[in-house]
């Protein structure tokens, strides 16, 4: 996916900026018949190339809020700006082919191969043949996919996690300033969802889009979001702040609540054991279990219990023994004064290098 | 019809060796030199004018019924009284249907009265499977296609027609084959068709070569419609028989 990720950047001739600012200006959405709104007021700022994740309890209206956006569903009252330009003046069917969309069944169509699937916006736009053949190449190689197995398969022929990124890579087609996305990976086994995920944050470092992502898993949203907007019932804003301040300073017990009890652990998730201070190893011989150092302290932690409070010996990207971490060490990082210690839970603050997403 | 069935009814004395009449002398059940002899005065026309009475009527019908499941697609108050009409239209006996019709200045006792009633035979199916074929269309698809900034034009044409085309051919299917076998009775009201060496036949009584294989044409040419259609819908959507790898 990597190694593609120049060519990505060098596209653009679609005439949309890379990434576009976006802008929820005290949106309410009101059903006709239905005494209190879907959504109140709401109103957040989404900086250009950052990832927004909405998340919520069902009937908190966070996919509602989303398909306002492209306008799939018509607000009541409030704008919405994308790129500074009010999305009430545009034309429903051009605004939404310059915004991606992703949904959780994926909706590829079932009767065109995956390179048709994957030039459907394109061929929307009226590109001409080479050039959507060159960016159905370029975007297949994008998100992992070998072209020349790919292209002329149908999406019956292909597993849930290949349709998965045919969807992403479908959205992307037209190198679309925006992106939403619904509860994308909800379909997908566990692990499949956390390697997609990773893969998903790797490609946004490459593409560095707007994207609006919407779950219902905390867990997630705390993975994916450079910055998280709870919703509660009734589509009003709980909290809109990044993963490490949700965690560490919830706005109130709603919040707090929905974060979670161990919040402490998600702390821990956020952060890998390279931005931790590990024990040097000297003298000490690697003992059995080892961890990479792009483990998350929460992996470490649990690796730590599973082997009965041993010390795990930390392995970099080459094999060398970068230091070790143990069950005292992962403790002082949450207690007082330790570096991912919790606002509330005594009088530590948040310290600048706990991992806030780079 | 009486002069088409000539040959059948008197065996002539003349032309060709007395021993090839042996068969029809003997009046056995089949006659292949009989065949032979009104391939092309008799079957052939017959099968001919069968085939244009058949796909007249079901594109006729496809059109109509086309149309009809299109407005019903976006409108669903069009469903109710569609399905009612078509589907009284559909259980009038053919004969009777026929009979009603005959009277009507423009039609009378021609092909065009017979082709009124095999179109309005084809109409309930054909809607059906047309509607339910759209409406099959998953809603994922449907969303993603309008989240993309396709029109509902674009979604009809790109998308839903071209998922709802196995469920469209085999209403076809089903309509072809009907016409083909109800095409057969339109020889009451018109000299066209299968239809009129099989009424020569069950007039005559006695000869039975003419029944078996003007009847038997027709079953051949409801099975290879039938046929063709299948064909088609394989080339049409090769994507209907890819399977997980």
């Amino acid at each position: 996916m990597i190694p593609a990720s120049d060519t990505a950047r060098s596209e653009g001739s679609s005439g949309f900026a890379p990434a576009a600012p976006l802008e929820l200006q005290h949106v309410t959405k009101r059903y006709p018949g239905q005494a209190a709104p879907a959504i109140s007021d709401l109103s957040l700022e989404v900086a250009a190339g950052e990832v927004c994740v909405l998340v919520g309890p069902s009937g908190s209206g966070k996919t509602t809020a989303m398909r306002l956006i492209n306008r799939m569903i018509e607000l009541t009252s409030g704008d919405i700006l994308l790129g500074g330009h009010s999305v009430l003046e545009r034309r429903p069917n051009e605004l939404r082919r310059e915004i991606g969309y992703v949904i959780q069944q994926i909706g590829l169509f079932p009767h065109q191969t995956i390179a048709e699937n994957i030039a459907t916006v394109p061929r929307l736009l009226g590109w001409d043949r080479p050039r959507i053949a060159a960016r159905t190449q370029e975007l297949l190689e994008l998100v992992g996919l070998d072209p020349d197995e790919m292209r002329d398969r149908y999406p019956a022929q292909l597993s849930g996690g290949q349709r998965q990124r045919v969807g992403v890579a479908r959205a992307l087609a037209a190198d679309p300033p925006l992106m939403l996305m619904d509860e994308p990976f909800g379909a997908i086994d566990p692990i499949n969802r956390g390697r997609l995920q990773d893969e998903f944050l790797r490609l946004q470092a490459t593409v560095r889009k707007t994207v609006v992502f919407v779950t219902h898993d905390i867990d997630e949203a705390i993975k994916m979001g450079d910055r998280i907007a709870i919703l509660r019932e009734g589509g009003v804003l709980a909290q809109y702040a990044p993963p490490v301040e949700l965690l560490t300073r919830p706005a109130d017990d709603f919040i707090a609540q929905f974060v979670g009890a161990d919040r402490g652990l998600k702390r821990l998730a956020l952060t890998t054991l390279k931005d931790v201070k590990l024990i040097e190893p000297n003298g000490l011989a690697p003992s059995g279990r080892r961890v990479p150092l792009s483990s998350t302290v929460r992996d470490a932690l649990s690796m730590i219990l599973t082997a009965g409070g041993e010390p795990l010996t930390v392995i970099d990207d080459e094999d060398r023994v970068a230091g070790l971490v143990t069950l005292e060490l992962v403790g002082g990082l949450l207690g007082k004064g330790g570096a991912l210690a919790s606002a509330r839970g005594g009088d530590a603050t948040v310290s600048s290098e706990d991992g806030e997403s780079p | 019809m009486i002069a088409l069935a000539t040959p059948a009814v008197v065996i002539p004395t003349f032309g060709g060796s007395p021993s090839s009449y042996a068969c029809e002398r003997a009046n056995r059940l089949f006659c292949a030199n009989w065949v032979s002899r009104n391939w092309s005065s008799v079957l052939w026309p017959a099968l001919r004018q069968h085939i244009v009475l058949s796909v007249v009527a079901v594109a006729i019908g496809f059109a109509i019924a086309f149309a009809l499941a299109l407005v019903a697609h976006r409108r669903r108050a069009v469903e109710r009284p569609v399905i009612l009409i078509s589907g009284v239209l559909y259980t009038i006996p053919s004969l009777a249907l026929f009979e009603i019709l005959v009277p009507f200045r423009p039609l009378g006792l021609s092909a065009r009265t017979a082709e009124v009633a095999l179109v309005s035979y084809t109409l309930l199916i054909l809607f059906r499977n047309i509607l339910t074929g759209l409406r099959d269309v998953p809603d994922d698809v449907r969303e993603a296609a309008a989240g993309m900034g396709m029109t509902a034009r674009q979604t009809l044409w790109r998308v839903e027609l071209p998922l709802a085309l196995p469920s469209i051919i085999a209403g076809v299917r089903i309509a072809t084959v009907t016409v083909i076998a109800l095409a057969t009775v339109a020889s009451y009201i018109c000299d066209e068709g299968l239809g009129v060496p099989i009424l020569a036949a069950i007039q005559d009584g006695v000869f039975k070569t003419e029944l078996i294989t003007a009847g038997g044409l027709a079953v051949a040419l409801a099975l290879c419609a039938d046929g063709l259609l299948v064909l088609l819908q394989r080339a049409l959507t090769p994507w209907s028989r890819a399977q997980a790898r």
